[in-house]
């Protein structure tokens, strides 16, 4: 019986426009989703427990508004659904100690977690989570299989490579071959009802703290042409201008 | 003043250029670094001491790093420089090992870097739609994407340590899978020339991959042609799901530039654009953009670049 668990964070959903009021980023107006890898890794997750049986638990670090991605992780078929209360920006050190003092209480067997997430694009959670707990991890897998210890694929040295991880461990999901499956309306009536387990750990203070936000910089308009026949300019362009050929 | 550790770079079981950006990117944090290079044989380690501007250079020697281990490798490094801020590259396994000796420090890590000044630095949020500047009280490790900052000049002579160092590895290699194709992965390539949809037919990839082999580049896709060609693998794909590139050209064809294409390529240094339709959103951010068919582009885009380069 494995017992194993998830991280799924909220984000604003890809196709949002983000916008800035003053120099922080206002995030008021826009629509807010699973981060696509996460998907992944629930995915991932229900494989596990399909392979080797177990339950699965999604956790989230976030407010009160955080609870949706967790319907979302149980319509698609977690067992349970777990919050960290936080309202306040975590730097990474915070937040992989919170997210290492809840793993440790749950005797879990294996986490997974997205590759990044959306917002941050940073992949620092997995690997990081993992050394606090001085566990094995592997970031990126494409495709993982399951048995006493898991087998793991993921990208090394310009092709891939196989690795065999012991248990427990971290590992973050990439996409891969994986096609995620969609909530039935059984998952979703179960999702309504469902209880968050909402719990609180104290967080270590930040000693990162966020300056500013801004927009990326303008580029300067670039140079169109048309007709095929333009593509020899811009070629001579490239190598006697951009220096880049 | 900051203590920097610059961490190189290895690909293939040597230093990688981006290391000399790296020697930059400290002493915009204000101090010289001390480069550490992990390896199995020493004499790799020659080539960062001829990159000016670094205090000295050791060579973190260990059976350990004869194949990556997040465990192994964290724990080797952490003995040898277990204290300063870590100054790494922003690739895959950089940023991972990063992460991982960050959090065996118990401290924060910044990843993707793009602009430093003083204690503050800046890296792409929310997929590059916005930037955030954080500042960093105490140590941290940091990740710096590849170029961004100037390289030092390489006629530095570093002193050269060699420092025996150990780790307890997690995870074991079971199997090496080269890849089917001999061609170059998009993470790896300076230069990148990715079809879309627009391209009709995963047959017609291999006008792609002519241009990609005058130019040493790598081909890479839309989500669209992954996911509607079998043939395109999604190891191919650029974007927010896909890979996230920094090359220095980018040249995207028969692809629209939705949002979460650009996602993975915009911070691209230059960009090329061909494209059908004039109104596509991809031309908004290319610095040449081509208003044609690739049926037209591509034909004369290879033979100028073939003769140019004969
Ligand atoms: C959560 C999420 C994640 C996503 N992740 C990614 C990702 O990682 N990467 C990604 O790319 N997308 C991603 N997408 C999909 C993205 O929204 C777009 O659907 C996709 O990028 C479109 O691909 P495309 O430009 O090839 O196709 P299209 O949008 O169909 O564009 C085809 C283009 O080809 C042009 N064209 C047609 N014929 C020709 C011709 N003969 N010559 C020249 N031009 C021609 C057309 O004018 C058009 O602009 C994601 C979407 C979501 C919701
Ligand atoms: N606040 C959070 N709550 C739960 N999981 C998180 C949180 N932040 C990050 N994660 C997980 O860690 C992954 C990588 O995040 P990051 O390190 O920010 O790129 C995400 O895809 C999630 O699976």
């Amino acid at each position: 019986m494995s017992n194993i668990i998830v991280l799924v964070k909220q984000v604003p959903d890809t196709n949002a426009r983000i916008v800035l009021s003053g120099d922080r980023v206002d995030l008021s107006a826009v629509k807010k989703v699973m981060s696509p890898y996460d998907e992944f890794a629930v995915e991932t997750a229900l494989q596990h427990r399909e392979a080797n049986g177990g339950e699965v638990t999604a956790i989230t670090v976030g407010d009160a508004g955080a609870d949706k991605v967790l319907k979302d992780a149980k319509a698609i078929g977690v067992d349970h659904i777990v919050r960290i209360d936080c309202d306040e920006a975590l730097d990474s050190n915070a937040l992989q100690s919170v997210l290492a003092e809840a793993v440790k209480n749950m005797n879990a067997t294996v986490v997974y977690c997205g590759k990044s997430a959306a917002d941050t694009g940073a992949g620092s959670t997995g690997p990081g989570l993992a050394e606090r707990l001085g566990w094995a991890s592997v970031s990126n897998s494409t495709a993982v299989s399951f048995g006493e210890q898991l087998s793991v694929v993921t990208p090394a040295g310009g092709g891939n490579a196989r690795y065999a991880v012991p248990l427990p461990a971290v590992v973050s999901c990439d996409k891969g071959n994986l096609k995620v499956r969609k909530p039935n309306v059984k998952g979703i009536m179960q999702a309504k009802r469902a209880q968050v387990d909402v719990q609180s750990i104290a967080a270590p203070q930040s000693s990162v703290t966020v300056v500013s936000h801004s927009m990326p910089p303008a580029k300067p308009a670039g140079k169109s042409y048309e007709g095929g026949a333009a593509a020899a300019d811009v070629a001579k362009l490239l190598r006697d201008e951009a220096n880049v050929i | 003043m900051t203590e920097t550790i610059v961490l190189a770079e290895i690909t293939k079981g040597a230093v990688h250029p981006t290391t000399a950006e790296l020697i930059t990117a400290a002493q915009k944090l204000g101090s010289q670094p001390i480069v550490v290079v992990p390896c199995t044989d020493a004499s790799i380690a020659d080539i960062a001491a001829s990159y000016a501007g670094s205090a000295r250079v050791i060579a973190a020697k260990s059976d350990v790093f004869s194949n990556y281990d997040a465990a192994g490798w964290a724990a080797a490094l952490d003995a040898v420089a277990p204290s300063g801020v870590l100054i790494a590259s922003a690739s895959p396994q950089s940023k991972d090992l990063a992460a991982r000796i960050a959090a065996r420090r118990g401290i924060s890590v910044v990843q993707d870097v793009v602009k430093i000044d003083g204690n503050n630095l800046t890296s792409p949020i929310y997929s590059g739609k916005a930037m955030q500047t954080v500042a960093i009280d105490g140590d941290a490790a940091i990740t710096v994407r590849p170029n961004v900052f100037d390289a030092v000049s390489s006629d530095g002579s570093a002193d050269v340590s060699v420092v025996d160092t150990t780790g307890d590895v997690a995870t074991a290699v079971m199997e090496i899978m080269e890849r089917a194709s001999s061609r170059l992965d998009v993470a790896e390539a300076n230069i990148i020339i990715s079809g879309g949809r627009g391209m009709g037919s995963p047959d017609n990839f291999v006008h792609l991959e002519a241009v990609a082999d005058t130019l040493g580049a790598a081909v890479g896709a839309s989500r669209a042609a992954v996911d509607t060609w079998e043939a395109i693998p999604h190891s191919m794909q650029v974007g927010q799901t896909g890979k996230t590139v920094n090359p220095n050209l980018y040249i995207a064809v028969g692809i629209s530039g939705a949002i979460q294409h650009l996602a993975g390529m915009r911070s691209s240094k230059y960009i090329v654009a061909i494209n059908k339709d004039a109104d596509a959103p991809i031309f908004q951010h290319a610095d040449y953009g081509i208003v044609a068919t690739w049926e037209e582009a591509l034909p004369v885009l290879q033979s100028t670049l073939s003769s140019m380069m004969a």
